[in-house]
């Protein structure tokens, strides 16, 4: 099972305007879809006699502020632990409207993750059973992940420019 | 064991006759405050490890009179917070030093404790001296044992010479106001 | 595309207390944490409890949130390093070669077979550490302090082998991109030689004290199980959830720095409770040893480094006198070498499960996003699943075994 296959297989069942992007990262094979069809291929993919793609390995955000209607994206790793094949899948939202389908119903463990996707980018999971902030305060009024925002503390004063003889 | 030697700590220094012994009861009740600190550990991250180190075997916190750990706070005297402090960890820690008993001190372990240290981000306070006053800092990240040690010998210090009615007095009233602490 | 039949996934129905279910006792409310001395970091667990049953639970984590991954698009990748140390303390060495074996599989950098074997031979020392510890501390919450006291002593004795390699015990920060920072030292290598031939008689002892002590198998066998297709579907990876019967272990399967090299077992479990999950951690360290045995008997002559003069230092020596080394030195430190663009993930198997990389570069000095996979984030939250139905003193040693170290939690 080579990644040439996996892809193929993908765009023939699901047509090309569906899965795109196809670069093979380091060995690993990337693609991209819609948000439409993320819960169905993740299915397919469970189910998939030989693929099997049952292990979600890690799921996070993504913000690119100058890709206009694109700027978010969340990025799935597979595994099909049976074939020792990984998988990356991508798909991006407008910040207007950052609405993925969730996939808790399909793994468990993609619960906390997009907890922390939203946490941190503000990418809504539509249908997760408790998408609140995980790691952050819950008073938090921001998505800190986002590039606009600053690392820095704000409340420090020891780093203003008196000090630093500017 | 039979080269076992037996420590004892110096006796204050006070007027000694045939049967007995004057000294300050400042120096007394220092004397055994500082020889038997509770502490408390508030570990949170990698500093607390170097912590479970310190109390374990090899460095063992336990020679200076520090055997037990005080996991309640009602009953500890030394707070000492080991580890990163984060925002939401924050009203924890004060309420965590308001439980404890008078007299009380504590230790800020580690850089992250002091002062945030590498962390200088949004999420983390820049220092536990925000929220709680705190004696003694302890440098390093995470600082070695032995320098644990020496923060902890430092606050016996403290305990050692501290005036019997600093606790009373309006200079501590007002440090504690400063931190909203009544 | 529609005609995609959805899969009757094994996540449907994880069972809520149901309302009209009668309970024997009025229900009451139980905050465990966050800063409780049993759970061994800062997690909140609000439990509701019929009796001394656990109905159920509700976890509270991001109390020592650092936003490391803020931080990271902030900093060289030089500068990463520091914060890797940070996340799963306990073997910090492991986060380290992770680290430094993504950014090399970014750049091309190939390693000399002599810093792999170090490397190897590091990673299993931390890897001995943590289960040290994790093993420990279980013994201590089943009421057995004397065997924490005794094979803490032991880690001492790695941190020492930690400080002739780098200089520090807990934060190592060791190695560079493209190999070792320093070659290992005849210290060094008496001191590694010593543990591999004292450190068994004290596993033995701790062992022997333990694991046919009557109360701590009543305490622990079937304690906290999760079957092996659960602990699959919440992410499990690493000992917990190899005691659920599955052998994947990223050494074995996708091996990295050399580990094909090497002859060592895969333990599994059976049932995934407590007992298999400290046998398996402590069968994890004789193979470790098994490991670092063989790394030291064929340890390869040659460099410790690679030559990459715009990622590894030069030495300092060179730098006072060699005009080409103080600049190279000068860029490193000051983080002004551009990466190269591209995506990548690597992946170690860390004290406790895949930690995993995932770093995207834009071409600029610092990463455009770095997401780690933390093995225990993601296992953390089956814990309720684990815990339900039994009483509070066993959820305390479910947790215990299942090594979650808050640093690597909430990043
Ligand atoms: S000071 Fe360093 S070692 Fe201590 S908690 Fe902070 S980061 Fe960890």
């Amino acid at each position: 099972m080579t990644n040439e296959q996996i892809a193929q297989d993908l765009v023939s069942k699901f047509g090309e305007d569906k899965i795109y992007g196809i670069v093979e990262n380091y060995g690993l094979l990337n693609v991209t879809t819609s948000v439409d069809t993320i819960v169905p291929l993740l299915h397919y993919l469970y189910q998939h006699p030989t693929f099997k793609f049952q292990f979600l390995t890690d799921l996070g955000g993504i913000h690119f502020p100058d890709a206009v209607g694109q700027e978010l994206g969340v990025i799935y790793h597979l595994h099909s632990l049976e074939n020792n094949v990984r998988l990356i899948i991508k798909l991006y939202v407008p910040i207007e409207s950052p609405v993925v389908p969730t996939i808790t119903k399909l793994y468990a463990a993609a619960d906390w993750m997009e907890r922390e996707a939203f946490d941190f980018y503000g990418i809504l999971f539509e249908g997760h059973p408790n998408l609140k902030r995980i790691l952050n305060t819950d008073d938090m009024d921001y998505h800190p992940m986002r590039k606009e925002y600053p690392m820095e503390d704000a409340t420090r004063q020891d780093k203003i420019d008196a000090l630093f003889g500017r | 064991m039979s080269d076992r030697t037996i420590k004892t700590v110096e006796a204050p220094q006070g007027l000694e006759g045939q049967g007995f012994f004057a000294a300050k009861l400042d120096d007394l009740v220092g004397l055994a405050r500082a020889n038997s600190l509770w502490p408390l550990p508030f570990a949170t991250s990698c500093c607390g490890i170097e912590f479970m180190a310190t109390m374990a075997s090899h460095y063992d916190l336990a020679r200076f009179g520090a055997e037990r750990i005080s996991f309640s706070a009602r009953q500890a005297d030394v707070l000492m917070v080991m580890g990163t402090i984060a925002k939401k960890m924050a009203p924890v820690v004060k309420q965590v030093y308001l439980q404890m008993a008078e007299p009380r001190w504590v230790m800020a372990v580690g850089a992250c404790a002091s002062s945030g240290g590498v962390f200088d981000t949004y999420s983390v306070l820049q220092g536990i001296d925000r929220i709680i006053p705190v004696d003694v800092y302890v440098p390093g990240c995470p600082p070695r044992p032995e320098q644990i040690l020496d923060g902890f010998m430092q606050i016996q210090e403290l305990a050692k010479t501290e005036q019997r009615r600093r606790r009373e007095s309006p200079e501590y009233k007002a440090l504690l106001n400063s931190y909203g602490i009544e | 595309m529609s005609d995609v039949a959805l899969v009757s996934s094994p996540n449907v129905g994880i069972a809520k207390p149901e309302e009209s279910k009668k309970y024997v006792n009025e229900l009451t409310t139980l905050n465990l944490g966050p800063t409780h001395p049993a759970t061994h970091g800062i997690f909140q667990n609000i439990l509701t409890m019929d009796g001394e049953t656990i109905i159920d639970s509700e976890q509270t984590v991001g109390y020592i949130h650092r936003a490391f991954e803020k931080i990271a698009e902030r900093r060289p990748l030089y500068q990463i390093t520091t914060l890797t140390d940070r996340m799963n303390y306990c073997s910090s060495p492991i986060n380290n070669m992770g680290w430094h074996m993504t950014v090399e599989k970014l750049l091309g950098i190939e390693v000399p077979k002599r810093a792999q074997y170090m490397r190897v031979i590091m990673m299993e020392l931390a890897r001995i550490a943590d289960h040290i510890i994790c093993n420990s501390i279980l013994a201590v919450d089943t009421g057995a302090m004397t065997g924490f006291l005794y094979v803490m002593q032991w880690r001492e004795n790695i941190y020492e082998i930690y400080e002739e390699l780098c200089g520090a015990r807990l934060t190592t920060n060791m190695g560079r991109f493209g190999g070792m920072e320093r070659d290992f030292s005849a210290e060094a290598i008496r001191k590694i030689k010593h543990f591999l031939s004292e450190f068994p008689k004290a596993l033995r002892e701790f062992e022997s004290m333990v694991k046919r002590n009557r109360i701590f198998m009543d305490r622990t066998i079937g304690v906290g199980g999760i079957s092996g297709e659960r602990a699959l579907n919440y992410g499990f990876t690493g000992p917990n959830l190899r005691a659920a019967g599955i052998d994947y272990d990223v050494r074995a399967m996708n091996p990295y720095s050399s580990y094909e090299d090497f002859e060592f077992d895969v333990p599994v479990g059976t049932t995934g409770d407590t007992y298999d999950r400290f046998l398996v951690r402590g069968e994890e360290m004789w193979q470790s040893l098994r490991i670092i045995q063989q790394a030291m008997d064929n340890l390869p002559e040659g460099p410790y480094h690679a030559d990459a003069p715009h990622y590894y230092l030069p030495p300092k020596q060179e730098v006072y006198r060699n005009m080409e080394a103080l600049i190279y030195h000068f860029k490193i430190v000051m983080g002004e070498i551009d990466a190269p663009v591209g995506e990548v993930y690597h992946s170690v198997e860390g004290g406790n499960g895949e930690l995993g990389f995932y770093l995207v570069s834009d071409g600029g000095r610092t990463p455009y996003r770095l997401k780690f996979r933390r093995p225990c984030y993601i296992y953390y939250q089956a814990f309720p699943e684990m815990i339900k139905g039994s009483t509070l003193s066993d959820a305390i040693i479910t947790m215990s075994s299942m090594n979650v170290i808050a640093g690597e939690l909430d990043t």
